[in-house]
């Protein structure tokens, strides 16, 4: 029998940089949850003790070595964790996380970051169809993409 | 006086780094930090670090007079937390600075900011800097949370679910 847990629980999953900080910028959003980080900055514990931190490697498409090993920190992340709800600003970690944890049947958003100003990131892309909801934050490729707008980080 | 220069931490980005060592080296009654991310070069005019953790970041960022940065969203939201006047600079693809061209796209929206200056050419960093510098000092500060329909969007998302195990 499932575990009966008082509160929702959240894994927000950013990597470094501008992904971290969009997500930081979201965290009113998570009030009244129980909130587990994940990043690849461990200076970044600081700013949201005392909710937990967990970390995975920095990496990207072009560091393929290093993105399997992320994977992999990924999943024992989810299955540690095994949130009721994902939500990710990038970038290729939050991908992993949102596949992984749809399996465990949470509910996944992926917000794809500002910067991608005029076209969908590719990990966005790579998002529709696995995620419950991807969200530009600017109409117009939100519009183009078939994905949901629903304001902006700004 | 200081400015801070940044380029994130992941690529390097010596164009804009060396536009301001040369700045800094006119310049030298101005303190120039950098985060210089995953350079091989060395630059003699300006306290460099190849990264600087967030307490270290916060610090340097808020310490400076004038932000010189690639267009990273990171750098140009705390700049506009800050109310930090801040000069961008888009990585190009072409140039082997980033995978793609989506900073230009950045800047070019992001231009609109009232504390925001882009340049495109590593030549014109050292004027824009001068520039900026002798500019009265701009204390507004913005919002440091993203705008409420995003966030009022993501907690009915967020609290639809209802925790692991509950009846819904």
């Amino acid at each position: 029998m499932a575990h009966l847990r008082k509160s929702l629980r959240i894994l927000a999953v950013a990597s470094g940089g501008g992904h971290w900080v969009q997500l930081m910028r979201l965290r009113p959003a998570f009030a009244g949850a129980e909130v587990h980080y994940a990043t690849v900055d461990p200076s970044a514990a600081a700013g949201v003790a005392p909710a937990p931190l967990h970390l995975y490697a920095d990496a990207n498409k072009d560091t393929k070595w290093r993105l399997a090993v992320a994977a992999v920190q990924m999943m024992v992340i989810v299955l540690r964790v095994r949130p009721d709800v994902v939500v990710s600003t990038g970038a290729a970690g939050g991908y992993v996380a949102i596949r992984l944890a749809r399996l465990m049947g949470a509910r996944t958003v992926f917000i794809d970051s500002i910067a991608n100003a005029r076209k969908l990131s590719v990990t966005a892309r790579l998002c529709r169809g696995v995620a419950d909801r991807v969200i530009s934050q600017w109409p117009d490729v939100a519009r183009r993409n078939g994905v949901d707008h629903w304001g902006a980080v700004l | 006086m200081t400015v801070f220069a940044t380029v994130g931490t992941q690529l390097p980005f010596d164009r804009l780094l060396a536009a301001v060592d040369a700045w800094a080296a006119a310049n030298p009654r101005v303190t120039v930090r950098a985060q210089t991310g995953s350079t091989l070069t060395r630059f003699a005019h300006m306290q460099c670090s190849a990264s600087l953790d967030q307490a270290a970041f916060a610090a340097a960022f808020a310490a400076a007079r004038v932000v010189v940065s690639h267009a990273g969203m990171g750098t140009i939201l705390s700049a506009c937390e800050l109310g930090k006047p801040i000069l961008l600079m888009p990585r190009r693809a072409v140039f082997g600075e980033h995978r793609n061209d989506h900073q230009i796209d950045t800047a070019a929206e992001m231009a609109a900011l009232p504390n925001v200056t882009v340049i495109h050419e590593a030549r014109d960093i050292g004027p824009a800097l001068t520039r900026l510098l002798a500019q009265p000092q701009n204390t507004t500060v913005g919002p440091a949370q993203a705008s409420g329909a995003l966030i009022a969007n993501r907690r009915d998302f967020i609290f639809a679910a209802g925790p692991r195990g509950m009846a819904t």
